[in-house]
């Protein structure tokens, strides 16, 4: 069972989904509250979706600065798992975890719909249970999520295999290469707007997003120990 | 700075009229202070007296055994499954959001989830029922763009998502748009609280956000007719700020769940005056405030104005006496500050001190009780009777059946309105079952069995040419959605948008369409819980149709048997269920093709509507249906059509081939077609499962006819008549780019 620290800034409102969905997965699944400073010995850490700070600035470029973030960011660079999902992939990227931004919607309106997205990358603590080159229907729900990344650090990505998911049959907010998540140069850290957390069970429309939580439980008994790999600074150039 | 010297132009500003003004001086037995005539001027306002429709308000059936809470409370109750209960409230923000739309729709989304979560329920759904006049004009489209990106900013940044809701367009809505917002919360019963102060020595906090200048006189504004003037009222709209709403939302949640408090309410219409005055009235005790105590955004402010401001995110709360400092530890948990401002005292005065000295001090229940109380004259407008009387001008070319059908779902009041939905966060709370874009929104209750089904429902169309049949096919059609998800209607609450109520007919619309409100809640079995009046809906081009809008509950005792509204698979049957009649008064056939908005609007017959209702929530349970969707606007021909093309995430519809040659046949195509007949819906089933269908429906005496199959997958919409020439073939994929699209391409996207 993974200890899977779910981080709670006062504009989280995806926490208790996020909660509820590892829980569901089999996870020993908590709350760690903003102004924490550690995970309490958590395997993995959440950052789930919301408005962490109101985001009236820039979406997370307030939450970087919390005292839990610094948790989080030692947690990372130790090779622990970080999921950041929607406002959470925002605040990883604004804390240099993850290469690259989250821009306003190219539409310049908030979208909230099921999109289309291929798993690019099986080989990170959380998308070990899919297949790779597999379709998934997932909701998205956010105003910022146009992913920029200059030309030379997209090339990255793509030769370094850090695309995670990319939007197929259609883009919906103008990312850059279809990006719909990414991870690290280390492969720990992990960031994505779709929203797995709401579709997990058949009632909610599909259970696409279940194995994201599952693959963290996976890998418990087999991957665990080859994750701990030391995290390349690479990536903080962005 | 001294307050003004009142006088009888002061007295009329503040919209008092002199015999109002007159009763005020006898209970005080002096001149009021300017304060207290602010006070007075809030309270007495329509917004919070409720005084042109408190002796209609009585006729509302409003008890039943599923009710917890009645009128009267922030929000009404309804009993669920296990333990749980559902609060859920709809109100009003027209006038804001005429001059204002972004922040305007904002902050009436905003203070309907206040007025839920001070229940003691945590907000689980949003939906929002919009008026704008035609999106061929500019401005129409500016308050429409404005008011739909302000209830998402604001409802997505809470988590709270929006779940339905319905969008209209018509003349009678332009230069002055109706914005109403619906929120409903879950909760266990035994964590209900309600807003009633009590306890003596029990002390008053406001919690949240500091108060300020805006919207002072928010409530005298919605109780006045929108004019030329109505832009100075700018100032007067309140800026909302949905993180601190969402941080009031968790510390209230928290404070309740103490029991460190004793009652809390929104400082919402007439801010700090209502609240307080309501919380002591209920609780049959006074209280005293010392308004200098009263954390304030800005130097200089006065009594008059920290008692009026209508500021966004603040509550009143009673803490018992001895817990002060454990709710101020909560607040501060949740980054909100907590000022004591006041007591609750034993002598039923409303009292406000001002550095010492006594501004305020009026009897507290007189003040929220003694308004008058008007039954004006109500008279229906002749040129209503005559225009119900008409038919279109004879000679007028009916279009064949396939253009008029394709021009209808052109038309964005029958449109999709994916437009609308898709900015607004619909999945968040991972609890959605059945998204916007169906009959009814349907959400499950985490870890339990059951589900509830919400939908907002009027067409003014019918309210305006006959208010007694409009205001019970508002209920009708509410509680027929509902039932098409397979959930059984529970109650409602309401939202009544009227014009001028001193206008006989006005007056006239509002008390008929109440009573066919009534008269189809006590038939359904669904009583009102509460609800919001809306007056002075009226621009320099006159009064607003009239929008008596319903917010209706339902509960699925099994939410996994939902039942969605698109056809699902081919080779499934089709039934069409219910009886149609040549009854086109007030449909979108005649508006859209004929330009003609007259006639008599279809006649609910309730019995029938009760019939129909048991039969889709009896057969949801029994798995019988595939897809049910209700027959409404736009008739026979736009539901079949719906049905086909899906939703808006489906990369194809179905087709659909359907035999309507045995249907209603001495009526002619068009009446078929696009007639607005009540007590309809189409269902579609697996073939194995038809018999029982057929065998339900006779039990429950619902005219049931197996009307054809679900086509392959893009496929054509084929619907045969007797007559042959009235027979309609397109492909689906034509209807659903018509359909689509024809919000998205009038707003430029």
């Amino acid at each position: 069972m993974q200890r899977v620290a779910v981080v709670v800034f006062p504009g989280s409102n995806c926490d208790a989904d996020t909660l509820d969905a590892a829980r569901a997965a089999g996870s020993d699944a908590y709350f760690v509250w903003h102004r924490d400073t550690d995970l309490k010995q958590a395997d993995a850490a959440i950052l789930p979706g919301g408005f962490s700070y109101g985001d009236y600035l820039r979406s997370g470029a307030i939450a970087r600065f919390s005292p839990v973030l610094r948790a989080v960011t030692a947690h990372a660079r130790a090779g622990g798992a970080v999921l950041g999902i929607c406002n959470g992939f925002q605040i990883l990227c604004e804390a240099g975890l993850l290469p690259g931004a989250l821009m306003r919607n190219a539409g310049l309106k908030f979208l909230s719909r099921p999109v289309r997205v291929r798993m690019e990358a099986t080989d990170t603590p959380f998308t070990g249970q899919y297949e790779r080159g597999e379709e998934l229907t997932l909701p998205i729900a956010h105003g910022d999520g146009r992913y920029v990344a200059d030309a030379e650090t997209a090339a990255m990505l793509e030769a370094n295999g850090q695309v995670v998911l990319r939007y197929v049959t259609e883009n919906p907010n103008g990312s850059t290469h279809d990006i719909a998540g990414v991870c690290n140069v280390g492969r720990n850290v992990v960031g994505i707007m779709p929203h797995p957390e709401r579709r997990n069970a058949q009632v909610l429309g599909g259970q696409d997003g279940a194995r994201i939580f599952l693959s963290l439980e996976a890998r418990n008994a087999t991957q665990h120990a080859g994750d701990m790999r030391a995290v390349d600074g690479r990536h903080l150039r962005v | 700075m001294t307050d003004p010297v009142i006088t009888p132009e002061l007295v009329q500003e503040h919209n008092l009229t002199p015999e109002e003004y007159d009763r005020i001086t006898a209970m005080l037995g002096r001149t009021p202070t300017f304060p207290e005539l602010g006070i007075f001027s809030a309270l007495w306002s329509e917004h919070c007296s409720y005084k042109h429709s408190k002796p209609v308000l009585k006729t509302f059936p409003t008890t039943g055994p599923q009710v917890i809470q009645g009128p009267g409370e922030n929000a009404g109750v309804l009993r669920l499954p296990g333990g749980w209960a559902v609060a859920f409230k709809i109100e009003s923000h027209n006038h804001p959001s005429a001059v204002e739309p972004y922040q305007g729709a904002a902050t009436g989304a905003g203070g309907i989830l206040r007025d839920v979560f001070t229940m003691g329920a945590r907000p689980v759904a949003l939906l929002n029922s919009l008026r704008f006049g035609p999106l061929d004009d500019a401005r129409n489209r500016y308050l429409f763009a404005g008011a739909v990106r302000g209830i998402g900013d604001y409802g997505n940044c809470v988590g709270v998502p929006t779940l339905g809701g319905e969008v209209d367009f018509a003349a009678g809505y332009s230069g002055n748009p109706l914005v109403n917002a619906m929120c409903v919360g879950v909760l266990r019963e035994r964590d209900l609280i309600k807003a009633a102060a009590h306890g003596v020595g029990n002390v008053l906090l406001a919690v949240g956000s500091r108060t300020g200048r805006d919207g002072i006189h928010g409530a005298s504004f919605a109780s006045e007719e929108l004019t030329h003037e109505s832009e100075r009222r700018r100032p007067q709209v309140q800026v909302g700020d949905p993180f601190t709403e969402k941080l009031l939302l968790e510390a209230s949640l928290e404070l309740i769940a103490s029991g460190h408090i004793v009652a809390i309410q929104d400082m919402g219409a007439a801010g700090l005056t209502s609240s307080s005055a309501e919380m002591a009235a209920r609780g049959g005790v006074g209280v005293e405030i010392d308004l200098s105590k009263v954390p304030t955004r800005e130097p200089g402010m006065t009594p008059y104005e920290i008692l009026l401001s209508e500021s966004q995110e603040r509550m009143l709360v009673v803490a018992k006496a001895v817990r002060v400092k454990e709710v101020q530890a909560i607040a501060t948990k949740w980054e909100l500050d907590a000022t004591p401002i006041g007591r609750v005292t034993d002598d039923g005065m409303y009292r406000c001190l001002w550095q010492g000295k006594v501004v305020v001090e009026t009897p507290g229940r007189q003040l929220v009780e003694d308004c008058p109380v008007y039954s004006p004259e109500a008279k229906e407008d002749p040129r209503i009777a005559e225009l119900r009387a008409r038919q279109p001008v004879p000679g007028t070319g009916y279009p064949v059946p396939g253009d008029a059908l394709l021009k209808i779902l052109d038309d964005p009041s029958v449109a999709s309105k994916r437009w609308v939905f898709e900015q607004y966060d619909s999945t968040v709370q991972a609890s959605t079952v059945i998204p916007p874009g169906g009959d009814a929104g349907v959400l499950r209750v985490r870890h339990e069995d059951f589900g509830i089904a919400v939908k907002t429902d009027c067409n003014s169309r019918y309210v305006r040419l006959d208010p007694y049949e409009g205001g019970k096919a508002a209920v009708a059609e509410s509680a027929r959605n509902v039932a098409c998800t397979g959930a059984r209607p529970l109650g409602i609450t309401n939202c009544l948008n009227f014009g001028n109520p001193e206008r006989p007919e006005v007056f006239y619309q509002f008390r008929e369409a109440c009573r066919g409100i009534a008269d189809a809640c006590r038939a359904l079995g669904t009583p009102v819980t509460g609800g919001n009046v809306s007056f002075y809906n009226e621009s320099p081009t006159g009064a607003v149709d009239p929008t008596p809008v319903i917010g209706m509950i339902g509960v699925l005792p099994r939410v996994d048997r939902a039942v969605p509204s698109h056809a699902r698979a081919t080779g499934d049957v089709i039934f069409v269920l219910g009886e149609t009649r040549a009854e086109l008064g007030g449909s979108a056939f005649w508006e859209t093709c004929l330009a003609f908005a007259g006639g008599q609007p279809p006649r609910v017959d309730l019995d029938t509507e009760r019939r129909l209702i048991e039969l889709l929530v009896t057969g949801a349970e029994r798995g019988l249906f595939r897809s049910a969707h209700d027959c409404s606007h736009g008739g026979l021909a736009v539901a079949l059509a719906e049905v086909a093309m899906g939703g808006p995430y489906q990369d194809a519809g179905f087709g659909l081939d359907v035999d309507l040659t045995a249907h209603g046949s001495p009526l002619t195509a068009h009446d078929l077609l696009f007639s607005e007949s009540h007590g309809r819906a189409v269902i579609t089933g697996a073939p194995e499962r038809a018999d029982a269908v057929q065998a339900l429906a006779a039990e429950l005496g619902v005219p049931a006819l197996r009307a054809g199959s679900v086509g392959p997958v893009n496929g054509r919409f084929r619907i045969a008549l007797h007559d042959r020439g009235g027979s309609i073939d397109q492909p689906v994929a034509r209807l659903r780019e018509v359909y689509f699209s024809a919000i998205p391409r009038r707003m430029g996207d």
